[in-house]
């Protein structure tokens, strides 16, 4: 049994030929049992976002089953194949295992950490629930995915540090007030930028906006939208020394806020620390400002290189996180090789035990003047016969558990043999409970 | 009691590395384990002194080596309490590691129990020696907090961050931990002056001597005194306090150990022995 993925993603297929091949989420049913109605496939799930579009399946011919999975993704969709081809990507065995722990655990997605992509993936597999399109390794699988992106999340730090500039905003902010409650905003101007940080603050518990701005009856309008108070331009210093955190971006040329009327507010607050970010190009805010000893200043390019270095320390996590998803993908092959192990095993007594005793049957009843005590030991001999052989290739078969070619001599054994598939007879003997 | 002493010293070094680990690999649940083993190492140690009051009566003060263990016990306990207020598992790869030091430097120096001069036994002094050291203890932390305020108001003014950046708390939490440690440092160290200048007085009949200990004493009780003053009415805060607090400490570090070893004077151990 293999697992087998086929899928594109934003770093092999641009967003044109993402969005003719995505599945839409109202519509998952039919997919799905087309996938699993094909020749070689025995469970599916389809994970489909703006970033990604991916068909996981089980196989025992995963060779085929990829053929398969890329036809019918571009037949799904009525796309030629060969042009779809160059931005496909196929995995099978232990890669398709790591892929998938590194998809959930967002090592593969375009911003490194982002949350989204595990609820995307569990909603997928709500799907596949839902129409039961998953079995036995399916579901194993895609739940240890979760765990093992969880404890992605809490062991390293990927997702811990802020790489949008107005996200860094808060969090400076947070590393100078430590709680936002309570906490006075004021906007100078109008902009884009200005107000989405704003709007970051107000979601973080800042309680107070202030908005001041040339044009007062903007200023209003913007301070409506925050539940804030507009306040004049012409005399918005006298309100600083309330202010905790100031957010500027007036297109003036010069400074509106100098040094010297800053050390002021200070003297005003009782040096109680003030966060300034000025977003302007040209400046708003006197640089010097920053050598205040209450003061902390931050410009775009300062918020940017917050950004980038957040960045860099997500890649150094990442790599962390690749260390994690190695020995998980190690353990779980170790489950899924031993999975047919066992039944192998007994699929192969039962057969040479039934035909030790077909045989052994014959030849009892051609020879009809044996006694009790010479039939007893024609039985055991052929019983020791049937063990004798059997003792190595068990030994083999059992020994290759925690080997990479587990399903080799497993498959050989089923096909020298002609045993029964022994997966699908079996119930999920040892469910994941640590979800 | 040397092996529960020599126990006690283990779990500190533990709790050290633990928060150690969680400061620089940015583990979290490594701090919250760190708080747990400490909180088992102040258990043990309160029970060494528990032993020790036993065998030999009194507070556990009257050698340097026990002088040493009895301010790592109130630098812990002190510490788990602030961490029990202000969640500050940083602040444990500085108390930790102190208390670890504190009780190696104590087993290093002579384990001798002296016999206090009977002129000297008093319940005065025990009162004395607790404050004092309790004290000390919050200062030290206070101190610790001062740094870690600096490092952080560095790293924010000069935007360049560093590892440790994401496991310090705030520069608010920061500031008041400095505040709240000097507001429990400084009455514990004026009781602790007052209770020894009583003590004198019924040993020796005056209340004030200017022995050195005394004196820098004094000294340091002023520079406290002052930064409490300039906190409350001129609004200090911040970078000026934590700095403030640290020279503050500089000077206490002094009247605790440097008296002693350079200067000399009767709050030397020595000088408690029946000779």
């Amino acid at each position: 049994m293999n697992i087998v993925i086929v899928g594109l993603s934003h770093k092999t297929a641009p967003v044109e030929i993402r969005e003719k091949v995505a599945f839409p989420a109202t519509a998952m049913e039919a997919p799905l049992q087309q996938i699993l109605g094909l020749p070689s496939i025995s469970e599916a799930v389809i994970v489909s976002t703006c970033n990604r579009v991916e068909l996981y399946a089980i196989s025992r011919q995963p060779d085929a089953a990829v053929v398969e999975l890329k036809q019918f993704l571009a037949d799904f969709h009525e796309l030629n194949l060969e042009k779809l081809q160059d931005h496909l990507y196929d995995f099978e065995g232990t890669d398709a295992i790591q892929h998938v722990l590194r998809v959930a655990s967002s090592l593969d997605s375009m911003m490194i950490g982002e949350p989204q992509i595990l609820g995307q993936i569990k909603t997928a597999y709500g799907y596949a629930c839902e129409y039961k399109t998953v079995g036995l390794i399916l579901n194993r699988f895609l739940r240890k995915a979760f765990s093992v992106a969880k404890r992605v999340r809490t062991e390293t730090a990927i997702a811990s540090n802020a790489v949008s500039v107005s996200f860094a905003a808060v969090e400076l902010a947070r590393k100078i007030f430590d709680s936002l409650e309570n906490k006075t905003v004021m906007l100078i101007g109008a902009g884009e930028m200005c107000e989405l940080a704003a709007k970051h603050f107000v979601n973080n518990g800042v309680s107070k906006v202030l908005v001041t701005n040339r044009t007062f009856s903007r200023a209003e309008k913007l301070a409506e939208e925050f539940g804030g108070v507009a306040v004049n331009f012409d005399n918005f210093q006298e309100q600083l020394h309330r202010v905790d955190i100031v957010l500027s971006s007036t297109g003036s040329p010069d400074y509106v806020l100098d040094a010297k009327k800053l050390k002021q507010v200070c003297k005003d607050r009782r040096y109680k620390p003030m966060f300034m970010i000025d977003i302007a190009v040209p400046r708003d805010i006197d640089p010097a400002a920053n050598k205040l000893d209450s003061i902390y200043l931050y410009d775009v390019d300062d918020l940017q290189g917050v950004v980038q270095a957040n960045m860099k320390e997500r890649q150094k996590e990442a790599a962390k996180a690749e260390l994690i998803i190695n020995d998980e993908v190690g353990q779980f092959q170790t489950w899924l090789s031993t999975l047919e192990v066992k039944p192998t095993i007994v699929a192969l007594r039962q057969q040479l035990e039934q035909v030790r005793q077909v045989e052994t049957a014959k030849t009892l009843s051609s020879l009809n003047k044996l006694n009790e005590k010479e039939r007893k030991a024609i039985e055991s001999m052929t019983c020791a016969i049937v063990n004798k052989i059997l003792h190595h290739p068990t030994h083999i078969l059992k020994q290759t558990n925690n080997g990479g070619d587990g399903n080799l001599y497993i498959d050989a054994v089923r096909t020298l043999f002609d045993l029964p598939d022994p997966v699908e007879q079996q119930t999920d003997p040892n469910p994941d409970k640590s979800d | 009691m040397t092996l529960l002493s020599g126990i006690t010293t283990l779990i500190y070094l533990i709790a050290s590395v633990l928060y150690l680990v969680s400061m620089i690999g940015k583990q979290q649940r490594a701090g919250q384990i760190g708080r747990w083993v400490l909180l088992i190492g102040i258990v043990l140690h309160a029970t060494c002194f528990g032993v020790r009051h036993s065998t030999a009566g009194g507070v556990p003060v009257t050698s340097l080596h026990e002088s040493l263990s009895f301010f790592a016990w109130c630098l812990v306990l002190l510490f788990l309490l602030l961490d029990l207020r202000f969640r500050l598992s940083v602040m444990g790869a500085f108390a930790a590691p102190l208390a670890f030091g504190l009780m190696v430097a104590s087993a290093l120096s002579p384990h001798i129990v002296v016999q206090i001069n009977p002129v000297l036994k008093s319940w005065l002094f025990p009162v004395h020696i607790t404050f004092a050291f309790l004290g000390s203890a919050a200062f030290a932390l206070s101190f610790g907090a001062g740094v870690m305020y600096l490092i952080q108001n560095r790293m924010l003014k000069s935007k360049h961050f560093t590892g440790i950046y994401q496991m310090l708390p705030s520069l608010d939490t920061l500031d008041k931990v400095n505040y709240t440690c000097l507001s429990i440092g400084f009455p514990l160290m004026t009781l602790g002056i007052i209770s020894g200048a009583f003590w004198a007085n019924t040993a020796w009949g005056t209340y004030w001597r200017w022995d050195p200990k005394e004196t820098w004493a004094l000294i340091t009780w002023f520079l406290y005194a002052a930064l409490l003053h300039g906190r409350l009415t001129i609004g200090w805060r911040g970078r000026k306090a934590a700095i403030f607090s640290i020279i503050a400490f500089m000077f206490l570090l002094f009247t605790f150990l440097g008296v002693n070893l350079l200067l000399g004077g009767y709050h030397t151990f020595e000088a408690f022995a029946v000779l």
